[in-house]
């Protein structure tokens, strides 16, 4: 059996990076996988941050999903590991979304620990993702489309008034700027998961299809082997002909059908990955088992594109966010749970009107997780919970309409029902304040005549 | 003619976004054998999904046999953009619940 490249490099003129996480701060790095990573020589430790997974509030409000405390976990892990090993490290998407804030957390917390471990001075680059809305509109009242993503509509402009924060989606172009200028230690804004281990590659000269492919590979960490285990490391190789990915985790394995069903997760089709600048084509990509823990992957091809477009993402609030729950035992109740509804509905329109609000509700143990999708909606379990939300511009009204969507549920009147003294029952007879919400306002692409137009690097010397 | 739940024939059964807009599914298979068995049975053709969730065939926007993962990946678009308000799978990780119980049908 061939060498695993655990061990040894498999050609003269190879690049290696170690990926720890698939979305760091989302949850800690497991660190017993990532130790091997570092003693398996990694040229660079890389890692992305950022995802749309979880929901525009983040990007909106200009927060992160992650607690600070895991985000600093694995910053200080990789960062101690780069630091000692003397290889450049790489994080994009700072923060979940890769706003200008979030990155200005990630520069700050280097620097913190790099004071806190008095490590010596190197150099720490960033690039800012943002893109003020005016230019978007002062490219619209130029006659440009922002053409929509996924069937959507090109933008219009009561949809971008409606929007309170965008970012674009950086390549490898603001990555490949820092490397040039001698980054150590890169934080990047929004950018494409697959650029921030394709840039290194190519700037190294590995081919742009292999460097992307490889980006693409690496990007999640352990998604790429089997068993299924979350947050443990993988270190991929990129030579001429080929890259290679295998497991750190002992009891973790790159295969022929982890890594090729990797190709295809969270992606509408597995042949085909875009980004800033072009797309991968994965059609006639071959998978082989390399050794016991590594697959083979050759035969990506890079489309360039004819026309830069890059992507935007954008989230606009939609109002101050209540919400309560109620249960329901009365199999009568449970087979009308419509019509109480739609009674609750009605005295809140009473009392509020028809418009000035939205209220909802998520009917679980009849269709809450999958609403109209759900084949079996019409088989309730023997008890329901159902949770109200309500959404209006100032708290206050927000409040006053989940309560009275929740509480009305309990007078509701329907004409047979057996219980008279309340027609469901509360864990809490409350409501409660959640995150305000947003909407994804934003899944557009725009037209840029230089990749770098919209991202601006900075660059700062850390430690002592 | 016998059949078999997909659960029984599937390695893998996932759903999860693909993007803000869509949500895909995975439908991965250890053996040549099964992965050629639920194709023919056409049990996860378009048709067939639009049945299961009861969708029309325009909500479909990618129907795909993945030899090199042995797997049956389609996706369909969402009716409201995750997170918002309403929406209750943000990650749209629990769309699949309906394929385990699919009889598939085998040939002899």
């Amino acid at each position: 059996m061939t060498v695993s490249i655990q061990h040894r490099r498999s050609a003269n003129r190879t690049l290696r990076i170690v990926c720890p996480n698939g979305h760091l701060g989302f949850a800690p790095i497991k660190v017993g996988s990532f130790d091997i990573g570092l003693t398996s020589e990694p040229d660079l430790v890389c890692a992305d941050s950022g995802s749309c997974d979880i929901g525009p509030g983040p990007l909106g409000e200009d927060v992160s999903s992650s607690p600070l405390s895991w985000q600093t976990h694995d910053l200080e892990k990789m960062l101690l590991g780069a630091r000692r090993l003397g290889v450049p490290m790489i994080v994009g998407s700072a923060g979940d979304t890769g706003t200008n804030s979030r990155v200005d957390l990630f520069v700050q917390i280097i620097q913190q620990l790099a004071r806190k471990h008095a490590l010596s001075k190197f150099r720490l680059g960033w690039f800012h993702s943002e893109v003020p809305k005016q230019l978007i509109a002062r490219r619209m009242a130029d006659g440009e489309s922002i053409d929509g993503l996924d069937g959507r509509d090109a933008l219009d402009a009561d949809t971008l008034a409606a929007t309170d924060r965008v970012v674009a989606v950086a390549g490898v172009h603001p990555y490949l700027a820092l490397l040039e200028a001698g980054a150590d230690v890169i934080i990047g804004g929004r950018s494409s998961d697959c650029a921030i281990f394709a840039a290194p590659a190519i700037r190294a000269g590995f081919p742009e299809a292999l460097s992307y492919y490889y980006g693409k590979v690496l990007e999640c960490a352990s998604f790429c082997a089997e068993p299924y285990a979350g947050k443990e490391s993988v270190l991929g190789e990129i030579t001429m002909e080929d890259v290679k990915v295998t497991a750190l985790l002992p009891s973790q394995r790159c295969t022929v059908a982890s890594v090729a069903g990797h190709a295809m997760y969270e992606r509408s089709n597995p042949y085909y990955e875009h980004f800033l600048g072009g797309h991968i084509d994965m059609s006639d990509c071959l998978y082989e088992q390399y050794d016991d823990r590594t697959c083979r992957v050759t035969g990506p091809r890079f489309v360039p594109a004819e026309d830069l477009r890059v992507k935007l993402e954008g989230a606009g609030k939609l109002g101050e966010r209540f919400v309560g729950m109620v249960g329901v035992r009365d199999p009568y109740t449970i087979a009308n749970i419509d019509a109480v509804m739609d009674w609750a509905r009605q005295q809140t329109a009473e009392q509020f009107g028809e418009t000035g609000y939205s209220l909802h509700y998520t009917v679980y143990g009849r269709d809450g997780v999958m609403g109209a999708l759900e084949p079996l909606r019409d088989r309730p379990g023997h008890e329901l919970c159902i949770v109200v939300q309500a959404v209006a511009p100032i708290a206050e009204t927000a409040r006053e309409v989940c309560m009275t969507g929740l509480r009305q549920m309990f007078y509701a009147r329907l004409p047979q029902v057996k219980g008279t003294a309340g027609g469901v029952a509360f864990a809490f007879d409350e409501v409660m304040q959640a995150s305000p919400a947003f909407r994804w306002t934003i899944n557009h692409t725009m037209r840029v005549d230089d990749p770098m137009a919209l991202f601006r690097i900075g660059m700062a010397e850390a430690g002592v | 003619m016998t059949t078999r739940r997909l659960f029984d024939l599937a390695k893998t059964i996932r759903s999860k976004n693909a993007g803000v807009d869509r949500i895909t599914f995975d439908v991965i298979f250890a053996t040549r054998a099964e992965y050629d068995a639920v194709r023919r049975s056409n049990a996860l053709s378009r048709e067939a999904v639009c049945r299961i969730f009861g969708i029309a065939p325009d909500r479909i926007t990618d129907h795909v046999a993945f030899d090199p993962a042995m797997a049956i990946k389609f996706t369909i678009k969402r009716a409201i953009p995750s997170g918002s308000p309403g929406d209750a799978d943000i990650f749209g990780s629990q769309q699949y619940g309906p394929l385990l119980d699919l009889e598939i049908r085998l040939e002899p």
